[in-house]
């Protein structure tokens, strides 16, 4: 594996709210490799899309709060400032795809002038070099008749073409890491698996890492190289895909696969969906200990008292759950352990 | 076995103005049958939702006709069809956020129904509610609280205690599961899939994930700009698509299953659906179906039966396609 451009470590971001402090990333540590996809998977509110807000500083602050935690883009600290050599980090060094392309767009301004100013802002092309270029990206971005699209405006694309936009924006400046805030959850399937096909043939051509947030698991399956499960602003596993998906260590994770209907035609006929009771706890008030316990069908006394430790459970592979400790005893079906790795 | 819903060469357009016009349904034709779950599927703009709204008279048809069990609906609702029809037919709606009065409690919310049944008392009325609350996984105590108390989740669980209160036969579900996390998906999933089979509610549930229909319909209805163009069971439909809008639906439903999705072939097709004012003559999949044929932009394909594997007559495998003929 190549060596990581990003590395955060230990990320803690709060919100000053009137009704008390919002905990919404509590110790999270991550790296991200060049040409790899990172997935981070979670429900709403479980501090995925802070964690990345925050490292490309979009958190307003106050409210916002990084109170604990680095995050180094090629040996720079980026949360003690978001400018390097000169140049801002944002859009020419990481830059980022929403989740709603209709209304992260002006719609003022016609697609080509948009993309254009990122052009001209960071690389200080000239107004018509900057849109020839935008003509460039949008047909790299597979948008047909791109010079005559490169002219209107928002209100004139679909839904799929305004991600594509959004995307030709996106790696204008040839940024080393794109973050992809659930990019297609406002999408149909058939526009969906366009644009991860785009996404995909985009970081082969250029190499760069892709960070994707999102809570469909399919998605996930296709896309990702390394997976981070986050529940209630932590992590509570992180290993490679097939790590996750085959041999999954937490049971946040097991409960999340066992909750959707896999298509399998041969162990479909009685399979019943087991949901996962009751909801995400109040970040105002985190549970002590395992933030899942309440939610958890294996928790134990000790699950209530204190926060698990992280367990190795192979290369790259680690959860967070207490019951991978010597004294927890047998783990439940479907688990693996630690010492079954390797075999 | 009789038929609990006939819709019959259903159409349904809105006018803009001028002699522009939505094609939102056109000449759907599709039975449902007693205790059966029908899943319906298509992409945003299909014309699922109005299908299901006009279904239930919430829209005036444009043509066609809906029967419940041999009686025919009328082609535009009056107050007293409202009334006579909601005891019997009912609305699941998609967005638990939208659909519920903020300044109603939940038990004024669960109990409107009952308004219908001048006979019942208010206490009467009140230990209906408390007993549909706590068979939707609430406490009965939650009656007096808001809708903003409550998660999604829950906010759903409300909107089926609604809309199960009258003890309809017959109720569309419309996306009740797309505005939750997957872990509360279940749960809801759960719940419906509980009371259908002890209340035996026939249902018409619409969504666009495919896994999720599969999962909890018998039968799978897939439409395609205001048409239907499969319908067969789920099973059948799933995973052995025969329309080729079908096929390229199901081949772009990403799986749960990285093994799977690396020996995935890219199968993506070029292009979105088309608008549905300028409806393309024949075929409305045509302009992006990778095996159109001349013929296929000229005349259009009916739903017609196909012959399958199982000699089952419920399960009836209809296409339209011309690769049929």
């Amino acid at each position: 594996m190549s060596e990581p451009i990003l590395q955060v470590a230990n990320l803690h971001v709060d919100f000053q709210t009137y009704g008390g402090v919002v905990q919404a990333v509590r110790g999270v540590s991550f790296d991200v490799c060049a040409g790899q996809t990172l997935a981070i998977v979670g429900e709403s509110g479980c501090g995925k899309s802070v964690t990345v807000q925050s490292l490309m500083g979009l958190i307003p602050m106050p409210p916002g709060r990084i109170h604990q935690g680095s995050a180094h883009l090629r040996g720079h600290d980026i949360l003690a400032s978001k400018i390097i050599d000169g140049q801002d980090i944002r859009g020419s060094q990481i830059s980022m795809i929403f989740q709603d392309p209709m209304t992260s767009l002006n719609p003022t301004m016609n697609i080509g002038s948009q993309i254009a100013e990122t052009l001209e802002v960071h690389k200080g092309y000239s107004k018509s070099d900057a849109f020839a270029r935008a003509i460039e990206l949008l047909d790299m971005s597979k948008i047909p008749e791109a010079a005559k699209r490169a002219k209107q405006y928002p209100f004139e694309f679909s839904g799929g073409m305004l991600q594509r936009a959004m995307i030709a924006m996106a790696i204008a400046c040839e940024p080393a890491i794109l973050v992809a805030d659930e990019p297609t959850t406002a999408l149909d399937v058939t526009i969906q698996a366009q644009i991860l096909d785009l996404l995909g043939d985009l970081q082969q051509e250029t190499g760069m890492a892709i960070i994707l947030i999102t809570h469909d698991l399919g998605v996930v399956a296709r896309m990702a190289d390394e997976v981070m499960v986050m529940y209630a602003g932590e992590v509570v596993e992180r290993g490679g895909v097939d790590d996750i998906f085959y041999r999954s260590g937490h049971p946040y994770t097991q409960g999340l696969r066992l909750a959707m209907p896999t298509n399998n035609q041969d162990t479909e006929a009685n399979q019943t969906l087991v949901a996962i009771d009751g909801s995400p706890p109040d970040l105002f008030n985190p549970p002590r200990g395992c933030a899942y316990h309440p939610r958890c069908p294996y928790a134990m006394q000790v699950c209530a008292e204190q926060a698990p430790p992280t367990r190795t459970l192979g290369a790259d592979h680690q959860a967070q759950c207490w019951l991978h400790h010597e004294m927890a005893g047998a783990l439940p079906d479907g688990l693996v352990s630690a010492s079954k790795v390797g075999q | 076995m009789k038929p609990l819903v006939e819709i019959q060469n259903l159409v349904k357009y809105f006018d803009l103005g001028g002699d522009q016009r939505v094609h939102a349904v056109d000449d759907v034709s599709l039975s449902i049958n007693p205790r059966e779950i029908v899943g319906l599927v298509g992409e945003s703009g299909s014309g699922k939702s109005t299908l299901g709204k006009t279904l239930l008279g919430l829209h005036d048809k444009t043509d066609g006709n809906v029967s419940f069990a041999g009686q025919v609906l009328p082609q535009r609702y009056r107050a007293s069809d409202f009334r006579a029809m909601a005891p019997k037919m009912q609305m699941i709606f998609q967005d638990p956020y939208s659909s519920l009065n903020p300044r109603m409690t939940v038990g004024e919310i669960v109990g409107e129904g009952l308004r219908l049944q001048p006979e019942l008392s208010a206490s009467d009325v009140q230990d209906r509610v408390a007993h549909w609350l706590q068979l939707v996984g609430l406490s009965p105590d939650h009656r007096s609280r808001y809708p903003h108390e409550f998660s999604g989740g829950q906010r759903q669980r409300i909107g089926i205690a609604r809309a199960l209160i009258l003890q309809p036969e017959f109720v569309v579900c419309d996306e009740p599961i797309s505005a939750l996390d997957v872990s509360v998906q279940a749960q809801v999933v759960n719940l419906l899939g509980e009371l259908t089979q002890e209340l035996g509610l026939t249902l018409l549930f619409i969504a666009h994930d495919l896994s999720m229909v599969r999962y909890i319909s018998d039968r799978m209805a897939v439409m395609y700009l205001g048409g239907l163009v499969e319908v067969g069971t789920s099973a059948e439909v799933f995973f052995d698509p025969k329309h080729p809008y079908t096929q390229t639906l199901i081949a772009s439903n990403p799986e749960a299953d990285p093994e799977h999705e690396r020996g995935r072939q890219s199968t993506t097709i070029q292009g979105e659906i088309p608008s549905p004012v300028n409806v393309p003559a024949g075929c409305r999949f045509a302009n992006r179906c990778p095996q159109a044929m001349p013929h296929c932009s000229t005349t259009t394909p009916a739903l017609k039966p196909v012959p399958t594997i199982s000699e089952n007559l419920q399960s009836q495998r209809l296409v339209a396609c011309h690769l049929f003929d």
